[in-house]
């Protein structure tokens, strides 16, 4: 039983980084600066070798990757989000990575099986936040544009925010003080950049997030289906 | 990619403590602060650094590759500016 309990919350925490990797490595090639598209990737070469070492805690890594359907990938339905504009990369940056911040550091210091992994990868997502929240502060209290994409990036997300602090079994977390630390930090940045909170649902009917039961949102099949593709077709291919 | 208005910066890493810093390249950044997050990103990426610089590039005044003659043809033919008329005793290992 311990140990299903334990594959479950690496799962979710691996999917998590895995996801959101793949994601931000579809910036390159098409980020807005160069300097920029390598800042993203390295962010994405950080979640990747996290997400790496998670899977194969409990399986074999590719196969887990690369074989597994829509329905048995236990991420959050943040990660999956499409990158949208830069406005909402940085967006969903924000909200992710000052998560899995405090999420992290909460691990590295409870101490249980996830600490190694936690106590080396705080610091790769303190960077990730501190990116995150100076583009955000750049973006809301930019130009008039930018202030517009950056609020409608955050409305936008906010729905599946509430998600992320539901209970992980397997976690030795305090959920309810994650989730106040989370609300004051981005709450604090979003003041410094001119911008509010946003106001709708996190919970409840409105909002979204059944992701860590292995329910997605329509954008995940396809971008699965990219990720996949080439492994399916082509059985252990590498170079 | 399309053109920005960002200004260019050029870079200067310390790899270690005690060497004084080089310059690395430069970049496009649009402030200072993110020039610095920049240089980090492309400079010292594999632990290259322990301290970064970031000027701006227009604030850098240099020599002229023209005045090359003028600047730099007189210290050729001034030996004596070399230290090379100096014994070293023997068991000097540090130099």
């Amino acid at each position: 039983m311990t140990a299903t309990v334990a594959t479950t919350a690496t799962l979710a925490l691996g999917d998590d980084a895995l996801v959101l990797s793949h994601r931000l490595g579809e910036w390159v090639g098409h980020a807005p600066v160069l300097e920029e598209e390598v800042a993203l990737a390295n962010i994405a070469l950080d979640l990747l070798g996290q997400a790496r070492f998670l899977l194969s805690m409990v399986g074999d890594e590719d196969e887990l990757a690369y074989l597994r359907e829509e329905r048995a990938f236990t991420n959050l339905q943040l990660v999956e989000q499409p990158n949208g504009d830069f406005a909402h990369t940085i967006a969903r940056q924000l909200y992710f990575s000052t998560y899995q911040h405090l999420l992290y550091g909460q691990l590295a210091a409870a101490g249980g099986v996830f600490a190694p992994l936690a106590g080396k990868a705080v610091h790769e997502v303190a960077y990730h936040r501190d990116h995150a929240e100076q583009w955000t502060l750049r973006l809301g209290d930019g130009t008039d544009v930018s202030h517009e994409r950056m609020r409608r990036a955050c409305t936008a997300l906010w729905r599946f925010t509430g998600e992320m602090f539901q209970p992980v079994a397997g976690l030795d977390v305090d959920w309810a003080g994650l989730e106040t630390a989370w609300l004051e930090s981005v709450g604090d940045v979003l003041r410094r950049a001119t911008l509010t909170l946003p106001e709708g649902p996190r919970s409840g009917a409105w909002s979204a997030g059944a992701g860590r039961q292995g329910l997605h949102t329509e954008p995940f099949g396809r971008m699965l289906a990219e990720m996949q593709h080439l492994h399916r077709s082509h059985p252990g291919a590498s170079w | 990619m399309t053109d920005t208005d960002w200004p260019l910066w050029e870079v200067f890493v310390r790899s270690r403590r005690g060497l004084s810093h080089t310059h690395a390249g430069s970049l496009h950044a649009p402030d200072a602060e993110l020039a610095l997050r920049n240089a980090r990103d492309l400079y010292t990426r594999r632990g290259e650094g322990v301290s970064i610089w970031v000027v701006p590039s227009a604030a850098i005044t240099a020599s002229s590759p023209d005045e090359k003659d003028p600047f730099f043809a007189p210290s050729a033919d001034k030996p004596y500016r070399h230290p090379t008329f100096y014994e070293i005793p023997e068991g000097v290992k540090h130099l």
